[in-house]
């Protein structure tokens, strides 16, 4: 009964944040904000992983391809195949579940505690609208850090295997190039629009409707990232089953 | 002014308020007194729409607030102005941006017009020179004077105050306390302080009105509050030592 009302409440959430808008240039100056505190800040920590997952990527498939018969062209194609269809999108997503959703959780639990929300709505402000809105539109640019982490998760791959001497440049690009499907590209990006739009608005309502102090504002954190990460995973069986098979 | 007639709410199955009509006058400080637990705040929270009361009809001039369309509500919240028991000024803005934010989102003045507009406010709560610090960097009396300052920068027509003095020294209390009376009397704005403190009651008490569990057992002047036969309120008041010394040194 409790998760029903939960549901309940995250749509009827939703419908607040998409309605009574703020002025528009205030709004625009907190999407800005909201760019450069969940996309641009996040940049460091994508790049750094993405290029050495891609590296591992590499070299566990070459360290597993002992055998001759098998053409060296397949360690760059399984990396390629594994960054751009799983690693990039998703398990980037749930990395950004802990560092984004954690940081939208506190901030707006926060500001719950300490009643500035009571504040933004005696204003007669839709404080959901202040809020939330913003951070939905700021991740619209999520998908610019995925490629990001495609980019350099293929190319931590290249650096990995052709100085590591598992493969040659060569072999390497061609084994990028071999069998691409470009509706793969399409099929990442549109589930990380997907996973960007639970990655701003479960950890908003957890912080938007948490109850209590300081404690609560990291228990509800904690449980942000928990079920924002479930919801990434179910909502990647689905996107997958109903575009891919 | 403001009405409130047979106020009731509940949360769950506990009654906290049990019906409760009064008048709260323009242009005079009207206080909400009472022990933790009375029903203060939820009063408090339910004439500022924060909590939709169960029963009970909440007028603004005449006007009650359950007839007005979300048009109307919104332009009644424009005229209201609040100071909450922590402040609530917004962590991430500076003091100016923080005073500013009502201007911002409710006026179409220019920049400089509103900078003037917060310079003003800023010198009438006396701090000037703290534009541009952050709310973490001031004390907890500047911060409740940024927070008056914040809630009349739009010229509201109605402050409310939830316990204004707590975690405040007596000096800066009476400071806060003084500032909120000379700008209800200069604005003639309804006033309505929540408090379960004496000295306030003292300093600004204009209108009080005593709530105990969820009921208004006793309401009228700072004069009566001192003549009152009323038990409760007795309790109350005579609860320091301070003011049972002051009554014994009457009586004697």
């Amino acid at each position: 009964m409790k998760y029903l009302e939960d549901i309940g409440s995250y749509f009827l959430m939703l419908r607040r944040t998409f309605s009574g808008f703020t002025k528009a240039d205030v709004l625009r100056e907190l999407i800005f904000k909201e760019i450069n505190d969940l996309v641009m800040s996040s940049l460091g920590i994508v790049s750094f992983i993405g290029f050495f997952v891609g590296g591992v990527i590499t070299l566990q498939t070459a360290l597993n391809l002992t055998d001759p018969i098998i053409p060296k062209e397949l360690i760059a194609y399984a990396t390629r195949q594994s960054i751009i269809l799983e690693f990039a999108p998703t398990f980037i997503s749930i990395i950004m579940a802990g560092k984004v959703g954690s940081f939208i959780t506190s901030s707006i639990g926060s500001m719950r505690v300490t009643e500035q929300i009571d504040a933004l709505e005696v204003m007669g402000i839709n404080s959901l609208n202040y809020l939330v809105f913003p951070k939905v539109i700021a991740l619209l640019t999520y998908p610019f850090l995925i490629a990001i982490a495609m980019f350099l998760g293929i190319f931590g791959g290249l650096i990995a295997g052709v100085y590591g001497g598992f493969i040659s440049l060569d072999e390497f690009i061609r084994g990028l190039q071999e069998d691409f499907i470009p509706f793969h590209l399409v099929y990442a990006f549109v589930k990380t629009y997907v996973f960007a739009f639970i990655l701003a608005t479960v950890p908003a309502w957890h912080g938007y409707y948490m109850k209590g102090g300081a404690l609560e504002v990291g228990k509800a954190s904690t449980k942000s990232f928990v079920w924002t990460s479930v919801l990434i995973i179910l909502a990647n069986y689905i996107i997958t089953q109903l575009l891919l098979s | 002014m403001i009405e409130v007639e047979n106020l009731k709410m509940r949360f769950g199955s506990e009654e906290i308020l049990k019906g409760i009509s009064t008048v709260f006058e323009q242009g005079k400080t009207n206080l909400i007194i009472g022990q933790s637990g009375s029903g203060k705040s939820v009063m408090l929270k339910c004439l500022i729409g924060l909590l939709k009361p169960e029963a009970g009809i909440i007028s603004y001039h005449n006007k009650p607030t359950q007839e007005m369309n979300l048009n109307q509500q919104r332009m009644l919240r424009e005229e209201i102005g609040m100071l909450f028991q922590g402040g609530a000024l917004f962590d991430s803005m500076t003091i100016e941006e923080n005073i500013m934010f009502p201007l911002r989102m409710f006026s179409n003045q220019s920049r400089s017009e509103m900078l003037l507009r917060v310079n003003e406010v800023l010198s009438r709560v006396n701090l000037d020179g703290v534009n541009t610090k952050f709310p973490a960097e001031i004390s907890g009396g500047m911060q409740k004077r940024v927070s008056i300052a914040r809630a009349i920068v739009n010229n509201p027509k109605y402050l409310f105050c939830d316990e204004p003095n707590s975690g405040l020294d007596p000096k800066t209390a009476t400071v806060i306390d003084n500032l909120i009376q000379r700008i209800t009397h200069e604005n003639n704005i309804t006033t309505i302080v929540v408090t379960h403190d004496m000295n306030s009651v003292m300093e600004i008490g204009e209108r009080i009105n005593f709530l105990k569990n969820g009921l208004l057992v006793w309401n009228g002047t700072q004069e009566d509050i001192f003549k009152t036969k009323n038990e409760d309120v007795t309790d109350f008041v005579y609860s320091s030592n301070l003011f049972k010394k002051i009554r014994d040194v009457q009586n004697s």
